[in-house]
Formats: C-alpha cells, sequence, structure tokens
C-alpha cells in the first residue's frame, strides 16, 4: 500500500517538472512573439522618429522628402474608416440580431450563416474588385471616400456580423426569460435587455474589424484611391488616399529620403490604430461599470 | 372529492388519480389533458388539474417529474424553447391560451413569473421594476411610474431595505434581495397569477422566511402557484398540493391531506422522505 505523504513522491516530482517546462515552453514562444514586434518596432521608430514633427501631419504631399507630410492620408484614412463603420456597424449588428434571435435554425438561415462564414476568409483584393465593379462603376459613386468605405464596409461586414452574434450568444438566457416573462415582446427584449449587455462585446469585435480595415491598402487600390492627392477629402464624394497607400507610394520610391517618410508615416498609423483600440477599450469599461 | 372528472392513467402498480378539490367557484388555471414534448420525449403525460383562485398552490417532486415544465406551460415561457410541442389545453378563466388568436405577450402580463435563479437585468433596481411598467405602457407620467415602482417594491416588502438607492445596481443586492425585487417587478405589471419555480432554492433560511412571508401576504391578490423541492415549504406556504411523479399527476388535493392523509401510496412514500 502506498502512503501519499505532503512532501510527494518521484511521480509528483516530475509532474511538477513537466508543469513548470510547459510554463517555460509558454513564456518563450510568447516572448518570440514580443520580440519580433518590439524589433519591428524598434526599427522602424530608429528610421521615422526623426521625421515626425507637426509640419510631417499637417503637411501635404511634396517632391521634397523633408516637405512631404501626411494630413491628407491621415485625414482621409479616419474620413474612410468613420463612414465604413457608420455602414458597416448598423447592418452588420442588425444581420446579427437577425440571424441569432430571429432566424431560428431555418435552411436559409443556415445557408446565410456559412456563406458569412466563408466571406471572412476571401482575400481583400477580391473585395476590391467587386467595389470596382459595383460601386465606382455600376452605382456611379466613382473613385470617392463612399466608393472606398462602402468596399471597407463589405470587407468587414462579416467580422462585425460574426462577432455580434458571438456577443449575443454570450448574453445569459435568465435575462431573455425575465424579459419575456413579464410580457415583453422579442423586439422590446432584444433593444431593451440583449443589445445593452452585449455592446461591449459588440464594441470589441467591432473596433477589431475597423482596426482591419484601416490598415488594407489592396482593396482601395484596386477600386482607384489616388496614389497622390494634395488635399484632404472635404465630402464623402472626394477622391481620397489613405495613409496605407501613401506608405506604399513612399517605399516603392528610390530615394532614401521617402523611406523614411515611410516609416514615420508607419509610426503614425499605429497611433491612429492605438487611439482607436484605446478609445474602445475606454468606452466598453465604461459601459461595464455601468452595469456592474 | 365533489368533482372527480378527470382520471390519470394508472401507473404501474399504483391507482393513480388525480383528486380534485372542492370547487365552489370556477378554476382560475385548468389544464385538460395537456402532454408536453422535449423533441420524442413526452415530459407531461395528461396532466388535468384545475386550480383555484387566490389560493396557493405548490407542485412536489423529485427532479425531472415534470413540474417545472408544467409550470412553464401556463404562461407558454415554454416557447422559447425550439422542439418542443404541447398538446391538450390551459385554460385561464376559461380561455385556451393555446388557442387560436392568443397574444402570448399579453399572457404573459397576466401570468407573471419568478425563476429559481435570481435574474434582475444588469440596470439599477429602479429600471428593473420600470422596464415592465415602460414596455407595457402602464405608467402614464413620470410620477405614475415612480409611485407604481414604490407600491411594488411595497408589495414585495422591499421598499425600507432600497428607497435610499434606488438607482444602484441591482446586481449589488443580496441573493434574497435580489429574488425579491424579481417578484416587484413581476408584480409591478399587475398579473392576476404569480407562478414561482424554486423561488427560494438558492437562498440561505432567513432569506427563505421573508419570500414565504411575502407568499403568504401575496395570495389574497394573487393565484400563486410554487414549484418546490423543500417539503417543509410546501406545507408551510400552500394551499393545494400537487405531486409529480415522472411526468404525471398523482395526487392533487388540500395540502393538509397530501402531508397527513395522500390518497396514494407512492404521494405518502415521497412526502415521508422515502424516495426523491
Amino acid at each position: 500500500m502506498t502512503q501519499t505523504t505532503l512532501k510527494g513522491g518521484p511521480t509528483s516530482a516530475r509532474r511538477q517538472l513537466m508543469d513548470l517546462a510547459f510554463q517555460g515552453l509558454a513564456l518563450l514562444v510568447l516572448c518570440i512573439a514580443l520580440v519580433a514586434l518590439g524589433a519591428l518596432i524598434a526599427d522602424i521608430w530608429s528610421d521615422g522618429a526623426s521625421r515626425l514633427s507637426w509640419n510631417f501631419l499637417t503637411g501635404f504631399p511634396s517632391r521634397r522628402a523633408e516637405d512631404a507630410g501626411v494630413w491628407h492620408a491621415l485625414t482621409g484614412s479616419v474620413f474612410v474608416i468613420l463612414v465604413t463603420g457608420l455602414l458597416a456597424v448598423p447592418i452588420g449588428v442588425a444581420a446579427a440580431i437577425y440571424l441569432e434571435e430571429y432566424g431560428g435554425r431555418s435552411f436559409a438561415a443556415r445557408i446565410i450563416e456559412m456563406n458569412i462564414t466563408n466571406l471572412a476568409a476571401v482575400p481583400s483584393i477580391i473585395y476590391g474588385l467587386l467595389g470596382l465593379g459595383l460601386f465606382v462603376r455600376a452605382l456611379g459613386m466613382g473613385r470617392s471616400v463612399l466608393a472606398g468605405a462602402s468596399t471597407l464596409a463589405l470587407l468587414v461586414l462579416p467580422v462585425v456580423i460574426l462577432s455580434t452574434r458571438e456577443a449575443l450568444r454570450a448574453v445569459p438566457p435568465s435575462i431573455r426569460e425575465g424579459s419575456y416573462a413579464l410580457g415583453a415582446t422579442k423586439w422590446q427584449t432584444v433593444w431593451y435587455q440583449v443589445l445593452p449587455v452585449a455592446f461591449p462585446g459588440i464594441l470589441t469585435g467591432t473596433i477589431l474589424a475597423l482596426s482591419r480595415a484601416i490598415g488594407e491598402t489592396a482593396p482601395l487600390i484596386t477600386i482607384g484611391a489616388l496614389t497622390f492627392v494634395a488635399f484632404a477629402p472635404d465630402s464623402i464624394w472626394s477622391p481620397f488616399t489613405v495613409l496605407p497607400i501613401q506608405i506604399f507610394n513612399w517605399v516603392s520610391r528610390p530615394q532614401r529620403d521617402f523611406q523614411v517618410n515611410a516609416a514615420a508615416g508607419i509610426l503614425v498609423l499605429l497611433a491612429l490604430l492605438l487611439t482607436m483600440n484605446a478609445a474602445a477599450i475606454w468606452l466598453r469599461d465604461r459601459y461595464q461599470k455601468k452595469l456592474a | 372529492m365533489s368533482n372527480p372528472t378527470t382520471r390519470v392513467p394508472s401507473l404501474a402498480g399504483v391507482a393513480a388519480r388525480a383528486g380534485q378539490p372542492a370547487v365552489d367557484q370556477p378554476p382560475k388555471i385548468e389544464a385538460d389533458r395537456l402532454n408536453f414534448f422535449y423533441g420524442d420525449s413526452r415530459a407531461l403525460q395528461d396532466i388535468s388539474v384545475r386550480i383555484q383562485p387566490n389560493v396557493v398552490t405548490a407542485f412536489i417532486g423529485p427532479s425531472g417529474c415534470g413540474k417545472s415544465t408544467f409550470l412553464r406551460t401556463l404562461n407558454r415561457m415554454n416557447d422559447i424553447i425550439p422542439g418542443t410541442r404541447v398538446d391538450g389545453r390551459v385554460l385561464i378563466d376559461g380561455t385556451d391560451v393555446y388557442g387560436a388568436g392568443i397574444d402570448v405577450v399579453a399572457l404573459r402580463q397576466r401570468v407573471g413569473m419568478v425563476f429559481q435563479k435570481s435574474n434582475p437585468f444588469p440596470k439599477s433596481i429602479f429600471e428593473n421594476v420600470a422596464y415592465g411598467l415602460r414596455i407595457n405602457g402602464l405608467a402614464g407620467s413620470r410620477s405614475d411610474l415612480e409611485g407604481r415602482v414604490e407600491q411594488s417594491l411595497q408589495h414585495a416588502a422591499l421598499w425600507d431595505e432600497v428607497k435610499d438607492r434606488l438607482h444602484d445596481s441591482a446586481l449589488a443586492m443580496s441573493g434574497g434581495q435580489q429574488q425579491r425585487l424579481c417578484i416587484a417587478r413581476a408584480l409591478a405589471v399587475q398579473p392576476d397569477i404569480l407562478l414561482m419555480d424554486e423561488p427560494a432554492s438558492a437562498l440561505d433560511p432567513i432569506a427563505t422566511q421573508r419570500i414565504e412571508e411575502l407568499i403568504y401576504s401575496l395570495k389574497n391578490t394573487y393565484t400563486i402557484v410554487i414549484v418546490t423541492h423543500n417539503m417543509q415549504q410546501a406545507a408551510r406556504v400552500s394551499d393545494y398540493t400537487a405531486f409529480f411523479w415522472l411526468g404525471r399527476l398523482v395526487e392533487y388535493d388540500r395540502t393538509d391531506k397530501i402531508f397527513t392523509n395522500p390518497g396514494e401510496k407512492l404521494t405518502e412514500d415521497y412526502v415521508t422522505g422515502r424516495f426523491g
């Protein structure tokens, strides 16, 4: 008969060793990822930080690298992403509500669901081609902010729908039951009880989707966003460019000075991205505090 | 047993019969050969029962006997579970709630429900009660709304504890208070029937006692049906008791009779703790 002691036997030592080993392995993998990311950022920073200035932020493209700025592309990116959000979020959330709360398990709902999952994996350049054919040409939007935002909205729609469905599914059934038991209709239950609880999750998914959209280059080049504009967009019908396209433009030039501009442009794009994410996290936390 | 109109088919070796208590007024709730199916499995078998107005009726029986399922057929809460089917009739004040032209939303306003696990909305105490009033259009003005919220909280014996923190989150309250809030919320929309699905099973003895006192004080105004696992509780709070076993209604009679002199051997075995 084996006696279990509090000091543990040989098997116990081996198990604890395994435990430590896996902990170490996980830490190592994490470090590799973080070091790679850190190295990239440090490299970009050392290349581009010297060019960052107020003039760079508020300047327009120029033949001389040291005079060039990103104002047109920065405003273009912000404008496009705002319109993308305004288009994709209401449609995506509404579609998710339909699929999750109303669609049930009908054959049609399952077909739609399968297609959305597949659409989320379609390469972005395909959306660019669709945008070119549909928005730029067929609907006559031209190479405008609206055409670009519509294309990006299509691109992120599956992600918004999928993440919203996840958030809706995470709402405890007891909340729905409580609402129905008071004589609430389905819509009242969804609007007053389910959506507020799901809101932080929807926000997180939306921001991830928009973060993806803000870095997209291929679909916007496909629909013909300009690679050289000397003005900030002033309406949804304006031609525009965005930061990734401007960065791409600079990177592809032979002069060393423009490489510096590209690095600085990347830093601006990163800052924009981090600001968006931070705003989303702040909003989410504020909202969760209100619920608790 | 003046009105033994319905019979439940015999159980193995038991001549089970659903006794019908004396009737001096039309029943508030009546089930007529009600069957309920989850997919292919039959959870309720030919349940027939008449429940009188303004009394407390307890449903007892072991887990999985169908008492909660039956309770949820009374306000059609089972409708929201996919793959379920009902056969038979449930009459509330003589109207078949599964009949044509029934507005489920209106039914649920009249037949309120309190759940096993308290489920306050993640909003303020005030908003929890005001929600039902708003969606049903019961409050005319802001002051009317506030008055009704206060009245409901008072009916649920919660007002004195929460009157100074109406706009705090309901989730910050204790379990017993949350459950009484759920009762207040149900009372606010002016139901005449209150269904309670093991309302005290997650509460400590003191909180349970408060819920039981509340049930006692509410029965003059409401017809109350309570599902409970706790037989002492059934004996304490109810006027009538129905014993369910394997989806059948074995016996239904005055609570004192069920607990002191049951008509069925199976009921006796259950209430004396021989099984279940």
